[in-house]
């Protein structure tokens, strides 16, 4: 087991090296000079001489490598700069930002599996059906439709029209009713992909040959479903669950932008907006070390619920 | 797709909103009833009525004529984004599978990089530090997209691998290029062609996501995306003009993805069960 987790950490470490180096890549190829856009007050445009003694003392006139590792080094440490905008510490920012997105993404998650694993389990069992039928084609208009715009279909219906809920906004630190309109449209579609998948491993279970003996035993249906087939077909919808997390974190950048909620996703566009590039950096690189760890302890648990993948080599 | 929904029947669907779609494309200019940018002030946010069957927008365009036109913008992005991500996910998944060793693990390694990122984020992050427009749209959505194609590819590559044909091909003196495009790629295609109709669905969502936010195509070029940003001040007293757009992108992406679960069902039978999303 430990031997396990600690080859695949040592894994990720050139992919987390090439991470940063696709994020510095895509940073250091920006436009606009950021001594210019430090510099620059309400005074107006900057005296050129100073922005370029200011380059030189910040190390910007340095070899791209160089300013890369000089780069990497204070990040290993936590250290993420600072918003060209706000002038706040990345990092602080960034963690302050996640808080929302967390609390947001595991509402929906939860709203998400509510729906999606009872609904993968019926369309299963009464395969071919018309409850299989309708909600496969749920199913398959939710992965289609725009997040955005199922999120302005629920504002237009619940929040104007019926005037239920707010229309948008964190409300008292993030209540439950500013959170139900952004969980369910996100929940919405990560419910598509996971009722789907749960009903193709509900169905690759309930052909196994164990299945035919517990039904030969006499046991009742019910029972070889929920007893039987349903323990083995979550194994994989536990990767699905990793995976739909990718799908809430994925929705957060357009969702939180609709309603106002202020995480990570509202964060990132706002930063694009504001053109505040180490704040854009620092997004992209928390959510690349999120979703390694994510992925990671998919693995982990993947490993340590089903006995079959611990006599291969593990990959 | 599952026999639930009558599959052959949504199969051709799919394939004849595709085509519908791919028509208008091509005769937006014959199917459109006004100048699709041409802004009309005195006309602003009118009902749908019988010479502007969906209404106007804020500026008085035709909001029937914009999501015509539309089409044309999401299907030669969802196209271009498609055709390069396959190029460059089919050369770089080809070459890592092809010679093993050293380059397979630095490509992968760097797929594993790119697939670190949530995909909408990199797209993001690409649009942010470069800059927003056509290009950067399209780029920010390959580098999401190719990932994929790679994957297939090597995955393609490694599976035939000590095939006898290929074995024959190498004895008559055929040289690794030939070997690849005439031999390796047919027996991969098919899968690669499945992944591409879900991809133009991906693309279309991908660009109408970015365009929505401001961070793709720019007005007053119409995009459908870009046309539902535009109705966002106008949510409480013009519902419709946000509906409309969104229709038109539901619907595209469906048939793609519709078309495309039909092709990987004609390709693969099995592959009902065993499917990977």
């Amino acid at each position: 087991m430990l031997a396990f987790i600690l080859k695949r950490i040592i894994l990720l470490l050139p992919v987390l090296l090439l991470v940063s180096i696709i994020s510095f890549t895509l940073f250091y190829l920006s436009p606009g000079d950021p001594a210019e856009i430090l510099l620059t007050g309400p005074q107006g445009p900057p005296d050129p001489a100073a922005v370029q003694e200011f380059r030189d003392r910040a190390g910007f006139n340095d070899p791209a490598y160089v300013q890369y590792l000089r780069w990497l080094t204070k990040a290993c440490r936590g250290d993420l700069g600072y918003s060209y905008t706000s002038g706040e510490r990345v990092s602080d920012a960034v963690l302050d930002s996640f808080v929302p997105t967390l609390k947001l993404s595991l509402v929906s998650l939860i709203i998400s599996l509510l729906v999606s694993i009872p609904l993968g389990i019926l369309s299963a069992v009464r395969k071919g059906s018309l409850i299989d039928g309708l909600g496969m084609a749920l199913a398959l208009l939710g992965v289609s439709v725009p997040s955005f715009w199922l999120a302005y279909l629920l504002i237009i219906l619940l929040a104007l029209q019926l005037d239920l809920l707010p229309v948008a906004g964190y409300g008292q630190n993030g209540d439950l009713q500013h959170m139900i309109l952004p969980a369910v449209t996100l929940g919405a579609s990560a419910a598509a992909v996971t009722s789907r998948m749960m009903r193709s491993s509900m169905l690759e279970a309930l052909q196994q040959d164990y299945i035919t003996a517990a039904r030969a035993r006499g046991l009742s249906e019910r029972s070889v479903v929920l007893r039987h087939a349903l323990r083995n077909a979550l194994l994989p919808v536990i990767t699905v669950i990793g995976l739909n997390f990718t799908y809430l974190l994925n929705g957060s950048a357009v969702v939180e932008t609709v309603f106002a909620w202020p995480g990570i996703g509202n964060l990132m566009t706002d930063s694009i907006y504001d053109r505040d590039y180490p704040m854009i950096l620092g997004c992209m690189l928390f959510l690349a070390m999120l979703f390694l760890a994510l992925n990671l302890m998919v693995d982990i648990c993947y490993y340590y619920i089903n006995p079959r993948t611990r006599h291969e080599s593990g990959d | 797709m599952n026999q639930g929904i009558n599959s052959d029947f949504a199969a051709r669907l799919a394939a004849i909103v595709v085509l519908c779609l791919v028509l208008t494309a091509l005769l937006a200019g014959q199917i459109a009833p006004h100048d699709p940018e041409k802004a009309r002030p005195e006309l602003r946010l009118k009902s749908p009525c019988l010479d502007y069957p969906l209404g106007t927008d804020q500026l008085g365009r035709c909001i029937f004529s914009r999501i015509v036109f539309g089409t044309r913008v999401s299907l030669f992005i969802g196209l271009a984004v498609v055709l390069l991500s396959a190029l460059m996910g089919i050369i770089l998944g080809g070459a890592a599978g092809y010679f093993r060793g050293v380059p397979d693990e630095a490509i992968m390694r760097v797929v594993d990089a790119f697939l670190a990122f949530p995909s909408i984020f990199l797209a993001l992050a690409v649009i942010g530090f470069l800059g927003s427009g056509l290009t950067n749209l399209m780029l920010s959505l390959i580098l999401v997209e190719w990932t994929g194609y790679a994957r297939l590819m090597r995955s393609g590559v490694l599976a035939l691998r000590g095939k006898e044909f290929l074995e024959a091909a190498r004895g008559l003196g055929a040289s690794d290029i030939y070997i690849m495009r005439r031999h390796i790629l047919p027996n991969v295609l098919p899968s690669i062609l499945v992944m591409a109709t879900l991809g133009m669905g991906n693309a279309i969502l991908g660009a109408a996501s970015l365009s929505f936010l401001g961070l793709g195509i720019q007005p007053p070029t119409p995009e459908w995306g870009a046309m539902m940003n535009d109705a966002r001040p106008f949510i409480r007293a013009f519902p419709l003009m946000m509906i409309f757009p969104g229709i038109a992108i539901t619907a595209s992406v469906l048939a793609f993805n519709l078309l495309g679960e039909a092709i990987r069902v004609r390709l693969d039978p099995r592959s009902e069960i065993k499917k990977e999303l």
